[in-house]
């Protein structure tokens, strides 16, 4: 009876695991785990890696028109930080037995996905500002909670990662106060770019958690720690006093304190234009993925030639040491 | 030769041109970024684009200053039209493929770090400052596109194709690097700055060391065609390159950002 033995095995093995999750262990790659905590982890963080490299685009799209020369240095280094979180997300996940080019088909063959925010265009350079302040704000908001997931190594990029945020999302936030204390053609961009980013950055927790498909076994196995709307409403929260100080309206008619809840109140989101563009129907998502592909394949001669060339020095290098051997012998 | 440019004239004129080669590089490099041939190349290439920008704004700031006029780097960057940016030919060419850019990188860092090595002994502190700060980060720049020469010289025959092919695209810019303008003249006598065809040999020495070992050929000849960047008379590239970078300032102009 061995196939009833390994269910036994399995439950036992679920049951003891879950017990660590429950005490707050970590869990490491070597460390048994259900398949299924390893297929969720395995698409929430190629997700949030993807979402880093993708996000590079919509504000590379400014580096070149940056306004000066030290807020153009500062986008580019800001950018790059974006591609180093990539690449600690695409190690952690390596950890869990993918390697990085299988992941990077998934994301070419649109089965894997990145945060929607990134389908929506920047137009002014105060996006450039918006975007730091509320999309780097909104993703702070998730990568603090996962700083605390259970599974070790992307607990330990999310905390280098949290780091590097944050001085981005204050980086954001100065951007707009230079340009609300300008002209009012400044001001105006500013509050311009805030219309059209309020609503795709609330997007950005996900969908109501009555709706949300992943996320009551994802808190179970303590991946995510808090809700969706729980996040989200910490994001409005912490965001309207930083509105108000900017002098800035956010784009909400509902949006209003309540004194029983201590929250503020706010509005329905278009959940229309949500799955839109989630399904792929967004402003920039072909443009994204256009350009994605674009850069992967123009690369392929340059990693292919070199890993031959790496393969070529190998070879040299065995062929003199099988001389030296040969004299040795 | 007699020269009615005063040295001081002539230090502005040489940190406009230091400057301007490292913000048009900087520029072109950074147009790179989230378009790379893989994640580790974008922060790489990245890396270099920070550090010619940072060196570019040491050098317009003392150009700034040597001026006199109150202009900023900023000033310099954003204001000044093709014909008084004073950049080689060879920085503001497109990127193209990674060929084309390693190679253009390339044989500008050659003149760049034998430059910057001279400048560490110049009269003016200000720079030596400059420069001691700079070759620290243009050693990368030469390590890491020497790297890539040989490596795409000498990997598949792919990447040897593109790669003779960009550095025959890009040799003929290669004139006016180590020719010898008036102004230099008058930085050489004053102890500022040395002849650019000084630092030739050394160079090309290091040019053709680099190429034999990535397999390539050294182009025909570096032709008669020169170009001017230094006097201003640029390629068709650079218009349209500083369109774009000066986009916001022009269009509001005297605004903090």
């Amino acid at each position: 009876m061995p196939a009833e033995g390994k269910t036994i095995e399995n439950a036992d093995l679920l049951k003891a695991f879950q017990e660590r999750i429950d005490r707050d262990e970590k869990i490491e790659p070597k460390d048994w785990m259900p398949d299924a905590y390893r297929q969720t982890l395995i698409r929430q963080i190629s997700q949030h890696a993807h979402s880093e490299v993708i996000g590079m685009l919509p504000e590379g799209n400014w580096i070149p028109r940056a306004p000066s020369l030290r807020r153009k240095a500062a986008l580019i280094a800001k950018v790059q930080d974006e591609a180093g979180h990539g690449l600690y997300l695409y190690s952690a996940a390596e950890t869990l037995g993918i390697d990085r080019e299988t992941l990077y088909q998934q994301l070419l063959a649109g089965k894997a996905k990145y945060s929607s925010i990134f389908n929506y265009p920047t137009l002014t350079w105060a996006d450039i500002g918006a975007v730091g302040w509320l999309v780097d704000g909104a993703a702070i908001m998730n990568q603090v909670m996962l700083t605390r997931t259970s599974y070790g190594p992307y607990a330990r990029a999310m905390v280098r990662i949290c780091k590097e945020e944050s001085f981005h999302q204050r980086q954001g936030y100065e951007i707009l106060l230079t340009l609300v204390r300008g002209s009012e053609e400044q001001k105006a961009m500013a509050q311009d770019a805030l219309d059209r980013w309020w609503w795709p950055s609330l997007m950005m927790f996900g969908p109501n958690d009555a709706e949300s498909v992943h996320s009551a076994q994802s808190m179970a196995w303590r991946i995510k720690r808090k809700s969706n709307d729980e996040l989200r409403q910490q994001f409005v929260d912490a965001t309207v006093p930083q509105a108000e100080v900017l002098g800035l309206q956010i784009p909400d008619a509902d949006l209003k304190w309540n004194e029983d809840r201590g929250h503020y109140d706010f509005g329905e989101i278009d959940w229309n234009e949500f799955w839109s563009v989630v399904h792929g129907n967004g402003p920039c998502n072909r443009e994204r993925m256009a350009a994605y592909q674009d850069a992967h394949a123009n690369g392929a001669w340059v990693r292919e030639a070199a890993m031959a060339y790496a393969e070529k020095r190998q070879m040299r290098k065995n062929e003199t040491t099988g001389k030296i051997d040969l004299q040795v012998a | 030769m007699q020269s009615s440019l005063s040295p001081n004239h002539a230090l502005f004129e040489f940190a406009l041109f230091m400057g301007d080669n490292g913000l048009i590089c900087g520029h072109r490099l950074s147009e790179w970024t989230g378009h790379g041939p893989a994640l580790e190349q974008d922060i790489a290439i990245t890396n270099i684009s920070l550090d010619l920008i940072g060196q570019a704004t040491s050098w317009l700031n003392l150009a700034g200053e040597v001026e006199g006029k109150g202009r900023s780097a900023d000033d310099l960057a954003y204001f000044r039209s093709d014909r008084q940016y004073r950049n080689f030919l060879l920085t503001e060419q497109p990127n193209g493929d990674w060929a084309m850019t390693i190679v253009r990188q390339f044989l500008f860092d050659c003149f760049h770090f034998e430059m910057l090595q001279a400048l560490l002994n110049s009269q003016d502190e200000r720079v030596v400052a400059i420069a001691a700060k700079s070759i620290k980060e243009v050693v990368y720049h030469l390590r890491y596109n020497s790297e890539w020469m040989i490596r795409l010289g000498d990997g598949t025959v792919e990447s040897h194709r593109r790669m003779q092919r960009a550095l025959k695209e890009q040799w003929r810019f290669l004139g006016e690097l180590y020719e010898d303008q008036e102004l230099d003249q008058v930085l050489a006598e004053s102890g500022i700055s040395v002849l650019p065809s000084s630092l030739k040999q050394a160079a090309f020495s290091r040019m053709r060391g680099v190429l034999k070992e990535a397999t390539l050929k050294e182009p025909a000849a570096v032709t008669d065609f020169k170009g001017s960047g230094r006097k201003g008379i640029h390629s068709e590239h650079l218009g349209h390159l500083l369109a774009v970078m000066q986009s916001v300032q022009r269009a509001y102009p005297g605004q903090e950002w």
